[in-house]
C-alpha cells in the first residue's frame, strides 16, 4: 500500500507552559477529504498550524509526500505544495482581490501557469471575477473565503488544509463553498483536510474522519460511519 | 505618475537641477532656499519611514538613528576627504560617494536593528527600535573621534536645493515602484495579515528585513543631506524628538499613503516656519494644529480611497 501523503506521527505541541495537543497521530492519503471534527480547544487549528510550520511542535514528526516537514519554515512547506488557509478569512484587505490571487502564486514564477490558475480560480468561483478589481475587505465574509480558498488554489497545491469554511458565512455560500471543495478534489485531485464546526457538512463530502477532544484523537472512522456512530451524533451532529 | 514613473523622475531630477542652479545667481533669499532643503530631506525621511511603519506595518521609532549613522559616515568621509580632493570639479562625485556611504552604513545598522526585531510586534518592535535609536546617540556622544557632545563641525556646504529634492524624488520613486512591484505586494501583504502571508509562502521575515534595510538607507542618504545643509550635526539633534516627528509625518500623512505623506512632510515643515511670527506660542500652536489635524483627518490628510488601483465597488452582500 502507498504510505500516506501526509502523516503525523505523536505530534505534541505546547502553548508556553500549556499542552495543546498531547501526542496525536493522524494521516491523510493521497486523493481522500479528511476532516477533523471536535469542540472548541480540541486542537483542530493547532494541529493544522503546526503542520504548515506556523508553530512549532515539541515532540512527534510530520512528514509530507514521505519527506520530513517538522523543521521546515513555512515558504519552504508551500513550495513542496501543502497550502494552509487560516481561520477567519485571513484576506490582504488592501489589496484587490486579483491581487490577492497573485499573492497566492507567491512562488510561482511561470506567468502563464499564472494566468492558467486565476482563470480555473475565477472559473469556480465566478463572484471573485465580477470583483476582481476590487478591494479584498470591502468583500463579505462568504466572498473573502472563497478568495482565501482561490489564493490557495494559486500555489498549486497537492495538499490544502482549510480551518472552518463555513464560520459566520451565510449558508447559500456555504453551499457553494462546499461543492467546490468536492469538485477541486475530484476534479484536480487535491488532497484536502478540513477542520470544521458544522461536522454535519464536512462528514457529508469526506472519505474519512477524526475526533479530537482536547489535545487527542478519541476516535477515528469513514466518514459515514462517524455520521451513524451515536456518541458523534450526540457530541457534535446534535442529535 | 502611473504610466511613465521613469520620465516623472528624470522631470523631476532635472527640474531640481535646473532651479538649484538658477536660483543661485537670482539671488533667491537664502532662508527660502534652505527651508526648501529642508523639505526635500523630511520628504525623504518621511517616505523611507512610511516603507517600514506604513506599508510594512511594522513600527520603526529609531529613524533618526538612521539618520544620525548617515549624517555621521557622510561628514566623516567628506571632511576626511574633503582637504585633499578639494577640487571643485570633484565635489559632486566625493559629495555622491559620501551620501553613498552613509547609506550603505545605516542600511547595516537598519539590518542589525531588522533581524533581532523580528519576533517583536506592535509596541515592543517600538521600544526596541527606541532603544537602538537612543544607543546610536549614546555612542555618538560619548566617541570623541566624532567629536563627543559638541559634534562635528565645518562640514563643506554641498548639499543645495537640487541634491535635496532630486534625492526627494528618487526615494518616493523606489518607494513606489518597490510597493507597486509583484514583489512589493508582499510588503502590503505583511501589513494586512501576518499569518496569511506565511501560509501563502511569503517569507515574512525577509519582507521585514529588507523594509528595515531600505528605509535605513534613505533616512542614511537624508542625514549626510542634513549634515551637509546645516554644516554641523550634534549627538542632540538625533534623538527621540526627531523620530517622533518624522512618525507624525507619516501618521498625519495616512500610513502606506505615498502622497499623502509627502504632503505631510511639506505641510509639518513649513508650519512652524510660517508659525515664526506668533514666537513664544509657536510650538503650542503646532502642537494644537496637529491636534487638530488628526481629530479632522485620522484616516490621513489625503486619503479617500483605501489604496490607488483598489476600487471601493459595491457594498458588499
Amino acid at each position: 500500500m502507498k504510505p500516506p501523503l501526509l502523516d503525523i506521527r505523536d505530534l505534541q505541541v505546547c502553548y508556553g507552559a500549556i499542552e495543546a495537543l498531547h501526542g496525536i497521530s493522524l494521516s491523510v492519503n493521497e486523493g481522500e477529504i479528511v476532516t477533523l471534527i471536535g469542540g472548541n480547544g480540541a486542537g483542530k487549528s493547532t494541529t493544522l498550524r503546526t503542520v504548515s510550520g506556523l508553530i512549532r511542535a515539541r515532540a512527534g514528526g510530520v512528514r509530507f509526500a514521505g519527506e520530513d516537514i517538522g523543521q521546515c519554515p513555512p515558504h519552504e512547506i508551500v513550495r513542496r505544495g501543502l497550502c494552509h488557509v487560516p481561520e477567519g478569512r485571513m484576506v490582504f484587505a488592501n489589496l484587490t482581490v486579483q491581487e490577492n490571487l497573485r499573492m497566492g502564486a507567491y512562488l510561482q514564477r511561470d506567468a502563464s501557469v499564472v494566468a492558467r490558475e486565476m482563470e480555473y480560480v475565477l472559473g469556480i468561483f465566478p463572484r471573485l471575477r465580477e470583483r476582481s478589481q476590487q478591494a479584498a475587505g470591502t468583500l463579505s465574509g462568504g466572498e473573502q473565503q472563497m478568495l482565501a480558498i482561490g489564493r490557495a488554489l494559486m500555489s498549486k497545491p497537492r495538499f490544502l488544509m482549510l480551518d472552518e469554511p463555513s464560520l459566520g458565512i451565510a449558508p447559500l455560500l456555504v453551499k457553494t463553498i462546499f461543492e467546490q471543495i468536492v469538485a477541486i478534489n475530484r476534479d484536480r485531485g487535491i488532497t484536502l483536510l478540513l477542520v470544521e464546526q458544522n461536522a454535519n457538512l464536512a462528514l457529508e463530502v469526506s472519505h474519512r474522519g477524526y475526533v479530537l477532544e482536547s489535545g487527542r484523537v478519541t476516535l477515528t472512522d469513514a466518514a459515514a460511519a462517524l455520521r451513524s456512530n451515536a456518541e458523534v451524533r450526540k457530541a457534535y451532529l446534535g442529535g | 505618475m502611473k504610466r511613465h514613473p521613469q520620465l516623472w523622475l528624470l522631470a523631476a531630477i532635472i527640474l531640481a537641477a535646473v532651479l538649484s542652479a538658477s536660483a543661485r545667481p537670482a539671488g533667491v533669499n537664502p532662508y527660502y532656499l534652505g527651508v526648501a532643503v529642508d523639505v526635500g530631506i523630511n520628504v525623504i525621511l518621511a517616505v523611507s519611514l512610511n516603507l517600514i511603519n506604513g506599508h510594512t506595518g511594522q513600527f520603526s521609532l529609531g529613524h533618526a538613528g538612521f539618520m544620525a549613522v548617515g549624517a555621521y559616515v557622510a561628514s566623516s568621509i567628506t571632511l576626511g576627504l574633503a582637504a585633499r580632493f578639494g577640487g571643485p570639479a570633484l565635489t559632486p562625485l566625493l559629495f555622491a560617494g559620501s551620501l553613498l556611504a552613509g547609506g550603505l552604513a545605516a542600511a547595516l545598522a537598519g539590518l542589525a536593528v531588522g533581524v533581532p526585531s523580528l519576533r517583536l510586534r506592535g509596541d515592543y518592535l517600538a521600544i526596541v527600535t527606541l532603544g537602538f535609536g537612543e544607543i546610536i546617540r549614546v555612542i555618538l556622544q560619548t566617541t570623541d573621534a566624532v567629536g563627543a557632545a559638541s559634534g562635528l563641525k565645518g562640514i563643506p556646504k554641498f548639499t543645495s536645493f537640487g541634491w535635496a529634492w532630486a534625492l526627494a524624488a528618487l526615494t518616493v520613486y523606489v518607494v513606489a515602484c518597490l510597493v507597486n512591484s509583484t514583489y512589493g505586494r508582499g510588503f502590503i501583504a505583511v501589513h494586512d495579515d501576518e499569518v496569511a502571508a506565511r501560509s501563502m509562502g511569503i517569507n515574512t521575515t525577509r519582507y521585514k528585513v529588507t523594509a528595515f534595510v531600505i528605509g535605513a538607507f534613505f533616512a542614511g542618504l537624508a542625514g549626510g543631506l542634513y549634515a551637509h545643509h546645516k554644516q554641523f550635526i550634534s549627538p542632540g539633534g538625533f534623538d527621540f524628538n526627531k523620530s517622533i516627528e518624522i512618525v507624525v509625518m507619516v501618521i498625519l500623512g495616512g500610513m502606506g499613503r505615498t502622497a499623502g505623506v509627502i504632503a505631510a512632510a511639506i505641510v509639518l515643515t513649513l508650519l512652524p516656519e510660517v508659525l515664526r511670527p506668533v514666537a513664544e506660542y509657536r510650538m503650542i500652536l503646532y502642537a494644537l494644529l496637529i491636534l487638530g489635524l488628526m481629530l479632522a483627518r485620522p484616516q490621513g490628510l489625503f486619503t479617500w480611497e483605501r489604496r490607488t488601483g483598489a476600487k471601493p465597488g459595491p457594498q458588499p452582500t
